[in-house]
């Protein structure tokens, strides 16, 4: 499904900041695969995300979509294809617009924008029966803006328009990280549902290591833009918490940076 | 007050209307300070005269002159999205190109229409010549408010609100803003210059500095009418621009009346501006007071 070749990116390259953000990194991901992405702060994670998502251009390598170079491709244009959550839920709404103007805005993701109605009577049931199992109530508010939910309300809403047109990748990017326990719990939960009704092959950064081991099938830990722990199947099932600490120590050489990290819920 | 004053107020609220309409779209809208205006209402205005004294029939020269407003939006959005140059810029560099560019279209610094055929005395002969312009400006900000409002309700619209609002978001669902700002800021352009039209066939001339301070003007009508104006929905918010075109008319209409000096109405809508953009600062300031005597106490 998704193919990643030796890729590399180096940001300022030839200036006193200059920083190897990927290095030669590769990764494979078979179809409706959910791998979860852990590391310390500035390891890459967000980097790897917006080079998928065509954010930049890589330096070198090569990214695959059933085996289609995508790596040229401009942002706007794998967009059509790609799904994004970011953890400002700010970021994935726009607040101005009502409820129903941004999901029909994400499903037409990708499309030619044309000048015919935006939103229509047909594609309201659709977005009532999609945002009822949310459990929120914004069934009911579809003309409501945007800027009048909760944070956990917009990151609900923003995860179902990351998903409605049924992207071939998706990628979250701590989209739980800004929200208290319980709602982060919520869209979590909403977000494995989600996954798992489109088989969604799927990209989640955490920094919760409790997610990191229970969502999906597959972790890997990234250190200094590489990937040093690639961990899944039975050995993932048998891990606990403190292995996971152990074995990034023992792969970086260093112990990982944890003020940030949530050890367990 | 005269009666006069007010159907005078309205006229005028009307037939600049299109342009408060132009700079809500920016402004509020698009999220782009678009200072264009000063040179496109001229344009709409220059392009108009022009045509109509060459002969052309006054429709087709104010439909010219909206394309050519068109064109300086088009401008502006190209060398801000091209050429990655600041919005403030790319609108103050495209308004001091248009200033030559008027000059070059008028061939003189001012045309005068006076006795010749326009579409307000077209109207006029439809209705009644006392009413021409109220019925003109009415028309025209029917079917601007209308067009608007359907217009930011299609795909193109939504992509268009949506760039305003949150290009980062907009962009990940695959929409060019380059091409979503180019549109706002053409069809903004092309409002403003229908009214730059409509004003000078209606004052009967054209002169090259007609659309100094323009945009505050637009700036300081879009905020009267959304201080005056509860603006929970997009008709609604169209509406309020319009409505703050008449009052903002109607307060300079009063203090001209006055005995206010003509020459410092800039100075006046100035400092309209700066108190409606100043009031939520001193609202802040005064709140703050009893809310941290509460907390403390
Ligand atoms: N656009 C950019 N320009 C320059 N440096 C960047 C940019 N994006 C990320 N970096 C740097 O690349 C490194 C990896 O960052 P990032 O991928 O955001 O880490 P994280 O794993 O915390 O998400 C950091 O050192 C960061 O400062
Ligand atoms: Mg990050």
């Amino acid at each position: 499904m998704l193919e990643i070749r030796n890729i590399t990116k180096v940001f300022h390259r030839g200036d006193i900041n200059e920083k190897l953000a990927l290095q030669n990194l590769s990764l494979h991901l078979a179809p409706g695969e959910v791998v979860t992405v852990i590391g310390s702060n500035g390891a890459g994670k967000t980097t790897l995300l917006n080079a998928l998502a065509g954010v930049f251009q890589i330096d070198e390598g090569q990214i695959l979509i059933e085996g289609r170079e995508i790596s040229r491709q401009p942002e706007h244009v794998r967009a059509s294809y790609i799904g994004r959550v970011f953890q400002d839920p700010n970021l994935g709404t726009a607040a101005s617009m009502t409820i129903e103007e941004n999901l029909a805005m994400a499903l037409h993701r990708g499309q030619p924008l044309r000048l015919r109605r935006g939103t229509g009577r047909s594609q309201r049931e659709l977005f009532r029966e999609r945002l009822r199992p949310l459990g929120l109530g914004l069934e009911n508010r579809l003309t409501s803006r945007v800027g009048l939910l909760s944070g956990g309300q917009r990151q609900a809403l923003t995860v179902l328009m990351a998903t409605i047109a049924c992207p071939k990748l998706l990628l979250l990017d701590e989209h739980t990280a800004a929200l208290d326990p319980k709602t982060a719990g919520v869209v979590l939960d909403l977000t494995t549902r989600i996954i798992a009704g489109g088989q969604l092959t799927t990209f989640m950064v955490t920094h919760n290591m409790e997610q990191a081991l229970t969502v999906g099938t597959r972790t890997i830990m990234m250190h200094e833009g590489q990937i040093i722990l690639d961990i899944s199947g039975p050995e993932r099932e048998r891990l606990k918490i403190p292995d996971l600490l152990k074995m990034f120590e023992q792969a970086s050489g260093k112990s990982l940076n944890t003020d940030r990290l949530l050890l367990a819920r | 007050m005269s009666l006069n004053i007010w159907t005078g107020a309205l006229e005028q609220g009307l037939l600049w209307g299109p342009m408060i309409l132009g700079v809500y779209l920016t402004f509020r809208i698009l999220n782009f300070p678009d200072l264009t205006v000063d040179g496109s209402f001229t344009l709409g205005a220059a392009v108009a005269t022009r045509l109509i004294l060459s002969g052309y029939d006054p429709w087709s020269a104010s439909l010219a002159a909206v394309l050519a407003g068109a064109m300086a939006g088009l401008m502006t959005g190209l060398l801000h999205t091209q050429l990655k140059i600041d919005p403030l810029l790319s609108g103050i560099l495209s308004m001091i190109a248009l200033y030559s560019i008027n000059l070059r279209v008028m061939g003189t610094a001012n045309l005068s229409l006076l006795r010749v055929d326009t579409i307000l005395t077209a109207i006029g002969d439809l209705t009644i010549h006392n009413f021409a312009a109220l019925v003109l400006g009415g028309a025209v900000c029917l079917i601007a408010v209308t067009g608007l409002y359907f217009f930011l309700q299609t795909e193109v619209g939504l992509g268009v609100r949506a760039t305003g609002d949150n290009p980062q978001m907009i962009r990940s669902l695959g929409v060019n803003t380059n091409i979503t700002k180019i549109i706002g800021l053409a069809l903004s352009n092309a409002l403003v210059a229908v009214s730059g039209s409509l004003v000078g066939q209606y004052q009967s001339f054209a002169d090259i500095g007609m659309g100094i301070g323009m945009i505050v003007v637009g700036l300081a009508s879009v905020i009267i009418g959304e201080v005056l104006v509860r603006t929970p929905t997009l008709i609604r918010a169209l509406l309020a621009a319009l409505i703050g075109s008449v009052i903002y008319r109607a307060v300079i209409a009063i203090v001209l009346q006055l005995g206010m000096p003509a020459t410092d109405l800039k100075l006046l809508t100035a400092a309209i501006v700066t108190a409606a953009l100043a009031f939520p600062v001193f609202r802040g300031r005064f709140r703050k007071l009893p809310a941290y005597r509460e907390r403390s106490g």
